[in-house]
């Protein structure tokens, strides 16, 4: 079991991401201009400031050469979380429904908030518990997620909502307190909050490892 | 060519930056200014104007959650006529 992490310029949490995989199997760094997953089960695009931002948060990362091979392996299944920048480009990729906008506040949050695990159906939050929940840190500045009402409306019928910030706990104005979502399928999800930072008690929580734990049995599944 | 996008967000989602510099405004004086938004200019030499719009649609603007319009020198005109705004 390996989980690939994709650095682009200007990732800036990859090696957060990357430490946290390997407390559940192999990791490795995917290079951005690479057309090469190098064998991995699963992938993840890491939080951070891609391509400084400019544009859009995500527009010119979506269009990486490594993004095409993600796009492949995600199309077939393979499971492939995005984390903070890493949803946003899963977002301008197509990968996910909805997109990110400025937190209402205007302001760069970082804090400790609560997350309900909203969806267990999926590659990533198939050991937790339906309702767990979790603390885990959000730190953006582009975190309100937004899709218009009727995507909304059919994201929660298809069970697509996976986490959602715990009442009181919405941190940047996200619709219907939407913290992360998944596709139809439940192989590709995409958070805000960053569970990679969240991985051992030192830094507070360890709730975090419960989305790689969860990677590891569904790789299993593929496999098998 | 000289082009010119304008990018704006879409009517109905909330733009915080617009309502900011719309509370601004009266702070310093200059009374009677509403319905503020903040959104984005490119501006581009461009050979072919029959791409402007799809380079809009995939890259300049995330259709879902922005407006855009073409500018072009006075006579010019894309193939396409440009979105108009809502």
């Amino acid at each position: 079991m390996k989980i690939g992490v994709v650095r682009f310029p200007g990732s800036c949490d990859e090696v957060d991401a990357l430490q946290a995989a390997e407390r559940v199997g192999d990791a490795e760094l995917l290079w951005y201009a690479d057309h090469d997953l190098r064998g991995a089960d699963a992938v993840i695009i890491p939080g951070g400031f891609s391509y400084g931002d400019y544009l859009r948060v995500g527009a010119i990362a979506r269009f990486a050469p490594v993004m095409e091979e993600v796009e492949r392996f995600a199309r077939c299944g393979g499971p492939v979380l995005g984390i903070c920048n890493g949803f946003q480009v899963l977002c301008e990729a197509g990968l996910l429904p909805g997109a990110l906008l400025p937190n209402t506040s205007l302001r760069f949050l970082c804090r400790q908030v609560g997350v309900t695990v909203a969806s267990v159906d999926t590659a990533w939050t198939r050991e937790c518990t339906p309702g767990e929940r979790l603390s885990i840190p959000v730190k953006h500045t582009t975190g309100r997620y937004y899709a218009p009402e009727p995507v909304l409306d059919e994201l929660e019928a298809n069970g697509q909502l996976v986490f959602r910030y715990a009442p009181g706990e919405n941190p940047n104005g996200s619709a219907r307190d939407i913290a992360g979502v998944s596709n139809k399928g439940g192989n590709v999800v995409g958070l805000m909050p960053h569970p990679e930072h969240a991985v051992d008690a030192l830094t507070g929580s360890e709730d975090g490892i419960a989305l790689f734990r969860s990677v590891v049995g569904a790789a299993a599944a593929l496999a098998a | 060519m000289r082009a010119r996008v304008l990018i704006r967000p879409k009517a109905g989602i909330l733009d915080p930056q617009g309502q900011t510099v719309e509370r601004a405004l009266p702070a310093l004086g200059f009374e009677g200014a509403s319905n503020v938004h903040v959104g984005r200019l490119v501006e581009l030499d461009i050979d072919d104007l029959s791409q402007l719009d799809a380079m809009c649609e995939r890259l300049l603007t995330n259709p879902l959650i922005e407006d855009y319009e073409i500018q072009l020198p006075q006579g010019e005109s894309a193939s396409e006529p440009a979105p108009t705004i809502q």
